[in-house]
C-alpha cells in the first residue's frame, strides 16, 4: 500500500481545533501522523499541498442518487465522480428510488454500484416504511445489516402517527437513527412555493410555515415518548429552527440539518417563475434566511447538506408548478460553504465543521476528522481560486443548478479516499 | 428588464399588468376607445394585420374569452387558428416545449395562451423566438390581463378618471386571477383606493402588499364605493373547507340591492363573468340599471384588438428602428 506525504499545506480538523501548516502522513489509507513522520516512514508518493487548505473530506447527509430507476437524471457512477470533484468523500444515499429502498436487495445494489466506482463511501438510507408509503414498517434491523446508516422517511412524511409512533419505537429497539422531513403533508401537498407575498403575486399556491412546524411538533412529541434519536432533514423557517434548538435544550435526542441553497436564496429567487429555484421544503422569506444562517452557531443546526437532486434538463423545462423540485448540489456544497467564511457569518473552522465532522457525528460516527488512524478520506482546496459554476466547471450530469454563474473563491484541487487520489484538478498529480 | 417590454419601450408581449407603467396601460386604453368605432361600424374590420397568423393556444377551456379574442383577430384582418388542447397528457411540459416548436414553424406571429399553471405565458414567452408575441389570456391563478384592461376600460367610459374612483372587488380573491390584474392596473392608473372584501379563506397570504384595503364586513367595505367587480365563486370552493355553503356565502357576501344602497349612488357593478345568479350576485343587480357586465364583453372585443395590434405593430417599429 502506499505511504503518501502531503507536504506544506494548512491541516483544519474541524473536530478538535487543529489549524496547523504540517505535513500529513499517509500509510495502509489511513492518517499515520501529522507535523512528524512516523519512525521509518519513506514515502512513495509526494503531494505538494502549499498554499492548499487540507480537510477532512466532506460528509453530506442528503444526496439523491437517482439510482436504481431514474438513471435517466443521474446515475451513482456519475454522481460520485461530481462528489469527488466537489471533496465530497461520504454521502448519505436517499432511499426514494425505484424500487424504494425497503429491502437488503436493493442496499446491496446500490452499495454494489459504489464500490464498482470506488469514489465515495455512499452510506444508504433505509426506508422507514415498505415504499415509503407509511404504512408498514420496513426490516429495520436487516437493512442496518445490509449497511443502511439510518432509516428514512425519504422526503414522504408518514401521514398515519400511530404507524409513525411504532417506526420509531422500533428503531429505538434497534438503536437506527431515524431521518425525517418535518412536514405536514396535508399543508404542503399540492402546493409549490413559501406561502407570503410572491406567491400571492404569482399565484401560485403556497405551503405555509406551519407545514413545517406542525411536522415538527407532531416529531418531536413523539421523540418525547419513544426516546427515539430523530435527525430533521432541511429545515426552511426560523420557527422550525427554534423548536429544535428548543428541544435539544430541553435533552431530546434530535439534531438537524440545513440545505445550502436555503442559507443562499429566498422567495424572492422563485420570482420571474423561476422553476431552478422550485425546492422542498420551498425557500422562505429573507428572515427565515438569516434565522437559518444564525441557526448554524446557536445550536439549532448540526450540519449543512446539499440536498442534490439532479435532473435531466426536461424536468425543470416546463412551467414552475409541473417542474420536479430539487436542485443539483453536489458541485456548490464546498464553494458556498466557504462564501459563508467570507461573507463573515462563520469562520473557516467552523464552516468546515458543518460539511465534515458536524454530519458524521449526526450519524453517530467519528469521521470527518482529521486525526491518527482515521481513514485518509482528505480534501486539498486553494482557498483563494476564482472560478465560476457553468457548463464547463460544472460535474454532477444534472445541470439544475441557480447558482449557474455564480462566481466562487476556493477550488478543490485534490480529493482522497482512503488514501487513494480520487480526484485531481487539472494541472496536478 | 421587463419580458413584456421591448427595448424601446413599447409592448412585446402581454403577460400580466403587473410592472407596467401608467403611460401603456393609458394606451392600450386610447387604442382600444379607437377600435370601439371600428367594431360599431357595418363594416367591422380594419387592415392593421392582414397577413398574421395568430394562435389561440387554448388548454382550458374558454367560451368567451377564446371566441373575443378570435372577433379582434378577425376585425384586424389577420388569420387566426384556435387550438384546443385537452388538459391532460399534453400539458404536461416538454410535449408543451415541442409544441411550440412546432407551432412556431409555421410561421406564426403571435401566441395568445391561456394555460391552467400559474406562469404557463411566462414560461412561453421566454421560449418563443424573438418575432413571436405571447398574449396572456389567464395563466392559473396568476393573471388575466386583457380581462382586467376590459375592466378598466368599462371602468373609464362610465366613470372617467381613476383617481377619484373607490373600487371593491367582492369575493373569492385567492384563485383569481382576473383580481390580480385588475389590482395591480387599478393601482398603475392611479385608482383613488382599492378593496377588497372576502372571508379570510379566500384571500391570499399578505394581500395588502398589493395596495388593497382588507375588508371582512361587505357592508363596511360596499361604503361609498363607486365601483363594484364581483368575482364567479367555483363550486369546487365549496369543498376544501373553504366555505361552508353556497348559502352561508350568498349571505354573507352576495350582491344584492339592498347592498348596494351602500355604495354611491352611481356605482357600477361590474362581474367578469359568467355569473352564478344567487351566488355571488342577485340577479336584480345583475340585469339591473348598475350592471354593466354585457358592456364588459364588448368592450373585450376593442380592448383585445388593442393589445394584438401595439403588440405585432410595434414589433415593425422596433424592426424599423433598427433598420
Amino acid at each position: 500500500m502506499t505511504r503518501l506525504r502531503i507536504h506544506g499545506g494548512r491541516i483544519i480538523d474541524p473536530g478538535d481545533g487543529v489549524d496547523t501548516i504540517a505535513d500529513l502522513y499517509i500509510a495502509d489509507g489511513h492518517i499515520a501522523a501529522i507535523g512528524k513522520p512516523p519512525t521509518g516512514f519513506s514515502a512513495d508518493q509526494e503531494i505538494d499541498a502549499s498554499g492548499l487548505v487540507v480537510c477532512p473530506g466532506l460528509v453530506d447527509l442528503a444526496a439523491h442518487l437517482r439510482e436504481p430507476g431514474q438513471e435517466y437524471k443521474a446515475s451513482i457512477a456519475s454522481e460520485v465522480r461530481a462528489a469527488a470533484a466537489g471533496g465530497i468523500t461520504a454521502l448519505c444515499a436517499s432511499p426514494d428510488t425505484i424500487p424504494v429502498t425497503d429491502t437488503t436487495a436493493v442496499v446491496e445494489l446500490v452499495t454494489r454500484r459504489a464500490r464498482q466506482a470506488r469514489l465515495s463511501r455512499i452510506m444508504p438510507l433505509g426506508a422507514l416504511t415498505l415504499g415509503l408509503e407509511g404504512q408498514q414498517i420496513s426490516e429495520m434491523a436487516a437493512l442496518r445489516e445490509a449497511g443502511c446508516v439510518a432509516v428514512s422517511d425519504g422526503g414522504r412524511p408518514v401521514v398515519n402517527t400511530l404507524v409513525l409512533r411504532r417506526a420509531l419505537d422500533y428503531a429505538a429497539t434497534q438503536d437506527l437513527l431515524v431521518m425525517l422531513t418535518p412536514a405536514d403533508p396535508y399543508l404542503s401537498d399540492g402546493f409549490w412555493m413559501h406561502e407570503g407575498w410572491v406567491s400571492t403575486r404569482l399565484g401560485i399556491a403556497g405551503i405555509p410555515v406551519a407545514a413545517e412546524t406542525a411536522g415538527l411538533a407532531r416529531c418531536l412529541a413523539l421523540v418525547e415518548e419513544t426516546g427515539a434519536r430523530v435527525h430533521f432533514g432541511r429545515l426552511s423557517s426560523a420557527q422550525g429552527a427554534a423548536m429544535v434548538a428548543r428541544a435539544r435544550a430541553e435533552g431530546l435526542p434530535v439534531s438537524a440539518d440545513v440545505a445550502m441553497h436555503q442559507l443562499f436564496l429566498s422567495e424572492m429567487d422563485v420570482s420571474g417563475f423561476n422553476s431552478l429555484c422550485h425546492v422542498r421544503p420551498p425557500l422562505r422569506a429573507h428572515a427565515d434566511r438569516e434565522a437559518l444562517r444564525a441557526g448554524l452557531t446557536n445550536g439549532a443546526i448540526q450540519a449543512i447538506c446539499s440536498d442534490h437532486q439532479p435532473h435531466e434538463p426536461d424536468a425543470k423545462a416546463v412551467t414552475f408548478v409541473a417542474s420536479e423540485p430539487g436542485i443539483s448540489g453536489l458541485d456548490t456544497l464546498l464553494p458556498l460553504t466557504l462564501r459563508l467564511v467570507d461573507e463573515g457569518l462563520l469562520t473557516l473552522h467552523q464552516a468546515l465543521g458543518l460539511v465534515t465532522a458536524g454530519p458524521a457525528a449526526v450519524l453517530g460516527q467519528s469521521s470527518g476528522r482529521i486525526a491518527a488512524d482515521m481513514p485518509a478520506d482528505l480534501c486539498l482546496f486553494d482557498p483563494e481560486h476564482p472560478w465560476q459554476l457553468n457548463d464547463d466547471t460544472q460535474h454532477s450530469r444534472g445541470r439544475n443548478s441557480p447558482f449557474i454563474g455564480w462566481e466562487f473563491t476556493g477550488q478543490v484541487r485534490m480529493t482522497l479516499l482512503g488514501g487513494r487520489v480520487i480526484y485531481a484538478a487539472s494541472g496536478l498529480a | 428588464m421587463n419580458l413584456q417590454l421591448r427595448q424601446n419601450g413599447g409592448l412585446r408581449h402581454f403577460l400580466t399588468t403587473e410592472g407596467l407603467p401608467r403611460e401603456l396601460l393609458e394606451r392600450i386604453l386610447t387604442t382600444a376607445e379607437s377600435f370601439t368605432g371600428v367594431i360599431e361600424k357595418s363594416v367591422k374590420k380594419v387592415p392593421l394585420l392582414r397577413g398574421r397568423t395568430i394562435i389561440n393556444l387554448f388548454f382550458e377551456s374558454s367560451t368567451r374569452t377564446r371566441t373575443t379574442f378570435e372577433l379582434a383577430a378577425k376585425r384586424l384582418s389577420a388569420d387566426v387558428l384556435n387550438i384546443n388542447v385537452a388538459t391532460s397528457a399534453t400539458t404536461k411540459g416538454e410535449s408543451l416545449l415541442d409544441m411550440l416548436r412546432n407551432l412556431e414553424a409555421m410561421q406564426c406571429d403571435m401566441f395568445v395562451v391561456r394555460h391552467e399553471d400559474s406562469g404557463a405565458a411566462h414560461f412561453i414567452a421566454s421560449h418563443v423566438s424573438p418575432d413571436v408575441s405571447v398574449v396572456n389570456a389567464g395563466d392559473g391563478r396568476h393573471a388575466h390581463p386583457t380581462q382586467a384592461m376590459l375592466d378598466m376600460y368599462t371602468i373609464r367610459r362610465h366613470k372617467g378618471d381613476f383617481e377619484p374612483l373607490r373600487v371593491a372587488i367582492v369575493g373569492d380573491i385567492l384563485h383569481s386571477r382576473v383580481a390580480r390584474s385588475q389590482i395591480h392596473a387599478l393601482n398603475a392608473l392611479g385608482a383613488g383606493e382599492v378593496r377588497v372584501i372576502s372571508p379570510r379563506t379566500l384571500l391570499p397570504r399578505d394581500v395588502e402588499s398589493l395596495g388593497v384595503h382588507v375588508f371582512h364586513d361587505i357592508r363596511q367595505g360596499l361604503r361609498d364605493v363607486d365601483v363594484v367587480i364581483t368575482l364567479r365563486l367555483q363550486r369546487e370552493r365549496m369543498q376544501g373547507a373553504l366555505l361552508p355553503s353556497a348559502q352561508e356565502y350568498y349571505q354573507l357576501y352576495g350582491i344584492s340591492q339592498e347592498r348596494m344602497q351602500l355604495a354611491r349612488k352611481d356605482a357600477i357593478v361590474m362581474h367578469p363573468g359568467p355569473i352564478n345568479r344567487g351566488v355571488e350576485i342577485e340577479s336584480a343587480v345583475a340585469d339591473g340599471p348598475q350592471s354593466v357586465i354585457l358592456n364588459q364583453v364588448t368592450n373585450g372585443i376593442a380592448v383585445r384588438m388593442a393589445v394584438m395590434s401595439m403588440c405585432l405593430q410595434q414589433r415593425e417599429a422596433a424592426a424599423g428602428e433598427s433598420a
